[in-house]
């Protein structure tokens, strides 16, 4: 049987993985669903109602998901890693304190409005409470990057006893990685929300919808996802500057340079060997990775033989590459579909066949980013402080072998039920009508529901 | 306002109390109404709409109290977690199924829904259950033998029996009917199997617990003895008057509410007492909350945001409830 350790970081990565899936949606569709609702304030046109009506319920069904894997995260701590808040935890806990303070009872207190209080309260509050959930959603974002950043790159802090002490809140939160990892993680939330908008809208064009919502929400989605990739590309770059400058085993690693050279190639394919510190079947453009991480096609790059503690190389090399060629081809089909959509062109069978295909290649995108910078950290929990191994639990490997295989459980069976349940509510909404009485704002007597299951 | 850390400690294990007192009230009565779930399916609906707009800010005060355990006492924090492994998994799986339930026995195929709604109540049960299993390990300070363990499975079964309390004097409040005619009778119910748990398990509590008991019998401790239960049935009667009220005219709104109000008045005293009992442990007989404090520094950093935001949560949370006031409408998503 596997170890504690073993088990815990196996249970900790299913956890956060799982959980990370449906914030990486709802962060942006929050802001998306701000905009359909602001277009209808501002023009009256139904569609807009009609847009934010069918998103609002996908955006009610992410966010229940957030929510309840969010809960399983904050016992996750004491549960599997003690040694955790036992070293940091006079950091990590004013940060996480924070983010339930500030966010979480903000987003799901104005979600009930949000939800199910159109007919209650003015069209302005309304509004306002769809703005106020995606301050939420930004927020909490906001503090657990400033988390997980000051894990990476540590700073303002001191140790007394072996405890890290708070010197700086102000260096704490705005820690030298933060500032990138945040731009970079809600970059990627609003590509996630945008192919995720794009993938249903084209299915729902796929399966006969002519009405116009569909249209008008896959237009925005893909002229927005169009924007915002070249946007990460650049803000890519400057995160991955950024961790050469502070964390240079971890580049090291994505790049699959085992020796210290100068002139480094920049690895398309390769197939990294730890026992001989040397990669296979490497494909490179030379010097090209020397070019972007030093601005010098002759510059130096630390190879990882210079670091007596460095992370695993192949998840980190393979996450990259896979999170790199997803962000390429999110940029070929979003620029693609502008250009043929222009004018309000009927996009070509091909490209609407890509979208439904790419719905959810946000979150492959997303985890595997999300793995080169954890795995990247290793042997590491916080860098220089605390090793992941130091701060597992103690409780019998029996115990967490239980809990992953029931969380495992569990979570398949949510996820196949999330699926199919987007793309069933995509189907059936084939079917209704281009507008109804109800997609005014003003208050209209209520007789029969339109059925719970709308 | 700058605190020594033992103000601090204590602060924030009165901190503590209140989020911990606020999620078993809010999220009480949606885990009780999801136990009840029953009924034609649009009585149904109309159950899960009466809690709709609230059980995800509801969760919200769990999270944060366990944050409040991780932040202001992390080495409690570990023990307790580390104690109760096993009943937090089903904590969590329970609160997982309810939660996800929600929403897709909403959107999923009319064929599906059954299965959703049965996901929903036993959700709810299991994490009723496993919350009074917590509890009653808790307040035994973790001792193991068949003892101990009775007394936490009577606290799963208590607690349980006043979250459906509680949330049957919910339904009388926002349901009309057929609802309503039945959470008459689980509150009678409910109501009864309530008392007779939190008698027992005061009792239990005193006899195995010789330090608690002589907490409640030293000086002006007497008073308070004396007290709690007089207002404790004052809050019974009230209960009961609007109850008598309610056979007769339903319809009663201003009656529908009291109910709640004087539930509500019996978790305040339930805590009351079980406060006064451990304090100022964060770990009954084992660990004081000033030894398990975290940093001055961070306890101080954290209090600021707590004084500023928690009257912010508190207005938009009451501001939430007056937009839902009255009896629940069609379940409808926007």
């Amino acid at each position: 049987m596997l170890n504690t350790l073993t088990l815990s970081r196996i249970q900790f990565a299913l956890n956060i993985s799982f959980h990370i899936l449906f914030p990486a949606i709802t962060i942006a569709l929050a802001w998306l669903l701000f905009y359909f609702k602001l277009r209808y304030q501002l023009s009256g046109h139904p569609v807009w109602m009609r847009i934010y009506r069918f998103w609002v319920k996908l955006f009610a069904l992410t966010f229940a998901l957030g929510v309840v894997t969010g809960i399983t995260m904050s016992f996750q701590f004491g549960t599997n890693w003690p040694g955790f808040m036992e070293t940091v935890g006079n950091i990590a806990g004013p940060l996480l304190g924070y983010e339930v303070l500030t966010a979480f009872f903000l987003e799901a207190t104005f979600l009930g409005i949000m939800l199910f209080g159109i007919h209650r309260v003015p069209t302005w509050l309304h509004t306002l409470a769809t703005l106020l959930v995606a301050v939420g959603t930004s927020l909490s974002a906001f503090w657990i990057i400033a988390l997980n950043s000051w894990m990476q790159t540590p700073a303002g802090y001191a140790m007394e006893q072996g405890v890290a002490v708070p010197l700086d809140w102000w260096e704490i939160i705005f820690n030298p990685s933060m500032p990138y990892r945040l731009t970079h993680v809600l970059l990627a939330s609003g590509l996630t929300a945008c192919f995720f908008v794009a993938g249903v809208s084209a299915y729902r064009l796929r399966h006969g919808d002519v009405k116009q919502a569909p249209r008008k929400a896959l237009r925005v989605a893909l002229v927005a996802a169009a924007l915002l990739a070249p946007l990460q590309m650049f803000v890519g770059d400057l995160h991955g500057l950024n961790t050469l400058a502070h964390q240079p085993q971890k580049i090291a690693a994505m790049e699959g340079i085992w020796h210290t050279e100068k002139g480094a190639p920049l690895l398309l394919f390769a197939w990294p060997d730890e026992a001989t510190q040397t990669n296979h079947l490497s494909l490179g453009v030379p010097k090209l990775a020397s070019l972007i991480l030093t601005h010098n096609p002759n510059g130096e790059l630390k190879g990882l033989s210079s670091f007596s503690e460095r992370p695993p190389v192949k998840p980190v090399f393979f996450g990259f590459r896979i999170m790199v060629a997803v962000g390429v081809l999110m940029l070929l089909v979003a620029w693609a579909g502008v250009w043929f959509g222009r004018g309000a062109r009927t996009l070509p069978g091909w490209l609407t066949g890509s979208l439904v295909a790419m719905t959810f290649s946000g979150w492959v995108a997303t985890l595997a980013g999300w793995y080169v910078t954890e795995i990247g950290r290793q042997p590491w929990l916080v860098s220089g402080v605390l090793k992941t191994a130091d701060a597992v639990t103690t409780i019998a490997p029996a115990n967490v072998s239980l809990s992953l295989s029931v969380y495992g459980l569990v979570y398949a069976g949510l996820l196949v039920a999330y699926v199919h349940t987007v793309f069933y509510m995509a189907r059936k909404a084939v079917a209704v009508e281009e507008y109804e009485t109800d997609d005014t704002a003003t208050p209209v007597q209520i007789t029969r529901a339109e059925g719970v299951s709308a | 306002m700058i605190m020594d850390i033992s103000t601090l400690a204590l602060v924030f294990w009165g901190l503590l109390g209140v989020a911990v007192f606020m999620y078993a009230l809010l999220d009480g009565y949606d885990l009780g109404v999801g136990m009840l779930l029953s009924g034609t399916e649009a009585e149904r609906d109309r159950m899960v709409a009466s809690i709709g707009p609230f059980w995800d800010a509801n969760e919200t005060w769990l999270v944060l109290a366990v944050g409040i355990l991780l932040i202001a006492f992390p080495s409690a924090h570990s023990v307790i977690l580390r104690e109760l492994y096993l009943p937090a998994l089903a904590l969590l799986v329970g609160l997982i199924l309810r939660g996800v339930s929600f929403d897709f026995r909403a959107k999923a195929i009319s064929p599906l829904r059954p299965l959703w709604d049965h996901c929903f109540r036993i959700g709810s049960a299991l994490a009723a259950l496993a919350q009074g299993y917590m509890l009653g390990r808790f307040v035994a300070g973790f001792e193991s033998g068949l003892l101990a363990q009775a007394f936490a499975m009577l606290s799963a079964l208590c607690v349980a029996a006043a979250y459906l309390y509680i949330g049957s004097a919910w339904l009388i409040m926002k349901t009309e009917g057929a609802i309503l005619q039945r959470a008459l009778r689980w509150l009678r119910l409910s109501g009864a199997l309530t008392l007779l748990g939190l008698v027992f398990i005061s009792a239990f509590n005193l006899v195995v617990r010789p330090e608690v008991a002589e907490r409640w019998l030293e000086g002006y401790a007497m008073v308070l003895l004396v007290l709690l239960p007089l207002l404790g049935m004052g809050c019974l009667w009230f209960v009961e008057s609007a109850l008598a009220v309610l056979q007769i005219t339903p319809e009663c709104h201003k009656s529908s509410r009291k109910p709640f109000i004087g539930v509500v008045g019996l978790f305040l005293l339930a805590f009351i007492a079980l406060g006064y009992s451990y304090f100022p442990y964060v770990i009954p007989g084992k660990m004081l909350a000033v030894d398990a404090a975290s940093h001055g520094a961070s306890l101080q950093f954290i209090l600021w945001g707590v004084v500023i935001v928690l009257p912010m949560i508190i207005v938009y949370t009451v501001f939430s409830y007056r937009v839902f006031w009255g009896k629940s409408e069609d379940l409808r998503y926007y």
